[in-house]
């Protein structure tokens, strides 16, 4: 299955919080990634900076328009 | 003396990092005062009253971030320019063993396809708009961050809902999934009892408690403070109700919360009654009134796990409780606390006693702070006028020093109330942080020093280290926050 195959089923087959393994991305504080690296859980540390240029307005309207 | 400033276009770095590089800077020769801050209006606040922001600091924006010096002379300046550039440009230690970062969930997807919670700690004007992408890719949420506006939250959690996806927070410190501590979470063992929280810090001294009675947790969901709030109605707070109330390895389950909004309380009660299951509900400060017939309220957070466990936690000492004066001739007490619920427990607890007490955070019948010398108050300072631009207090124990300097100062202070917060995501040593503190600014024939330990023998801090730190640096340390909430009062009424 295709990792986006698998993504969806997963989400159709509402596998939920307490039911997945926990797979973390860490968007934002890297100590709690590496804390849960520490501890054997899968963490991908995300390289974050503010989208938009810094503008948050507009970085909630893109989120929202799905960009 | 000059001011110099520096900005840096389209740069991020996390504010415990920055906070890092201000305090290396700081302690360069000639510099009076320095700070490292992305450039929101709040955090300019903050650099404008140290007096280090010019015109050029004034003109970054939230994605900038500005290098602020005030120095005896233009040499010193530059040379901590120099400085703070290197340091930020130092190579980033890389966590989670990977080399390679990527910049958006997308890429962090593409990497490890089967994700399934997003931990979100970015500034709060941002976090709605990450967690938004994460939900919509198929991912439950937990939002870290503080000052995510309320309305975004709501559009958020709505959003989420009709997804089928679970957004913890904003301003969540802690949840504990299939035995993952997440952000802040202590190492307790599994068991049977499920914990959901709208306050970090309460769900943390419950599973504490619970762990040394010998018993385990299944889950914690932690639903941010304002879930609860009617603007929220408890969407969160339903849908992890409706999770562990599924979930097969949780037998018994924990709500802590400040009292909700009425019509919130109701639906969360009413869902309460449709279980099978067996609940305990610390509403810290209600009056524990309309309990469905399976749930029992507890008044603080130590009687949530005493229910929850079903048996009384006392006797559960870790250091003996000598017999203790105050500060003679003193009266008050001071609470100085980093987390927000073991400061409204233990204003529950002195009220309790018929102690007249204020706060920053004051619970149902408090005040709000007056003259610190003159009523027992009990601060909160991880609360948000505390950490705008620095790190919270579990994370960098030295925001609690001044407070704790001038209180060992005051002579009207008989009593110094404290909470030592254990876990991942906190400091490596709280306690031997406060024990240098003590060490150099405690007075002969000072004020009682009082503190509890909100941890487990699991925690990478170590609970018995870090008890025995604070009792050798002459600290009488109680087995919970409530025990010595109530240490303290016995002592200010005596």
């Amino acid at each position: 299955m295709s990792a986006e195959a698998r993504d969806k089923d997963q989400v159709a087959n509402g596998g939920n919080l307490l039911s997945r393994p926990v797979k973390v991305v860490n968007i934002g504080l890297d100590r709690f990634a590496k804390e849960l690296d520490e501890q054997s859980v899968p963490v991908v540390q995300v390289e974050w900076a503010p989208p938009a240029g810094g503008n948050a307005k507009l970085a909630a309207l893109l989120a929202k328009l799905g960009s | 003396m000059t001011v110099v400033n520096e900005i840096r276009k389209g740069f991020y770095l996390d504010s415990v990092a920055l906070m890092r590089i201000s305090r290396s800077i700081v302690a360069m020769p000639d510099i009076e005062e320095a700070g490292l801050m992305i450039g929101t209006p709040a955090n300019k606040q903050i650099l404008r009253e140290a007096g280090v922001l010019n015109a050029i600091g004034e003109g970054a924006a939230p994605g900038d971030l500005i290098i602020a010096v005030r120095a005896k002379t233009e040499a010193a300046a530059k040379a901590c320019l120099v400085e703070a550039a290197s340091l930020l440009d130092a190579p980033r230690r890389t966590s989670a063993g990977a080399a390679w970062r990527p910049r958006t969930l997308r890429a962090a997807k593409a990497q490890m396809p089967d994700l399934s919670v997003a931990l979100i700690s970015v500034p709060g004007a941002f976090a709605a708009a990450e967690a938004l992408k994460a939900i919509r890719a198929g991912l439950d949420v937990m939002i870290f961050s503080d000052n995510v506006p309320v309305e975004q939250e709501v559009e958020l959690k709505q959003e989420a809902r009709t997804l089928g996806r679970l957004v913890m927070g904003p301003d969540c410190g802690t949840a504990i999934i299939g035995g993952v501590p997440l952000a802040f979470a202590n190492v307790v063992p599994r068991g049977d009892i499920g914990i959901i929280g709208a306050s970090g810090t309460g769900i943390q001294e419950i599973s504490c408690l619970i762990a040394r009675a010998g018993r385990g947790v299944s889950h914690a969901i932690g639903t941010g403070g304002r879930d609860l709030k009617a603007d929220v109605g408890g969407i969160t707070t339903l849908m992890a109700l409706d999770l562990l109330d599924a979930d097969p390895a949780t037998n018994h389950i924990v709500i802590v919360s400040k009292p909700p909004a009425v019509e919130v309380a109701k639906a969360v009660l009413a869902r309460v009654a449709k279980s099978a299951k067996p609940f305990t509900i610390c509403f810290l400060g209600g009056d524990g009134k309309g309990m469905p017939g399976n749930a029992k309220a507890a008044v603080t957070l130590k009687q949530a796990a005493e229910v929850a466990v079903g048996k009384p936690l006392a006797g559960e000492s870790i250091a003996p409780r000598p017999k203790q004066a105050g500060r003679k001739g003193a009266k008050v007490l001071r609470g100085l606390y980093s987390g927000g619920t073991l400061c409204a427990e233990a204003q529950i607890v002195l009220q309790g006693h018929q102690l007249a007490v204020t706060s920053n955070v004051p619970v149902p019948g408090a005040n709000v702070l007056g003259n610190l010398s003159a009523v027992h108050s009990l601060i909160d300072l991880g609360d948000d006028e505390f950490t705008r631009g620095r790190p919270h207090p579990m994370i960098e124990p030295v925001v609690r020093d001044a407070p704790l300097i001038e209180a060992l100062a005051d002579k009207n202070v008989a009593v110094i109330l404290m909470d030592i917060v254990l876990g991942y995501g906190g400091h490596a040593d709280p306690a031997g942080h406060l024990a240098k503190v003590l060490a150099s600014h405690g007075v002969k024939g000072g004020p009682a020093i009082i503190a509890s330990v909100t941890g487990t023998s699991g925690d990478p801090q170590g609970l018995a280290g870090q008890t025995a730190a604070l009792i050798a640096a002459g600290v009488v340390v109680c087995p919970s926050n409530a025990d010595a909430a109530q240490l303290a009062a016995e002592i200010v009424k005596s």
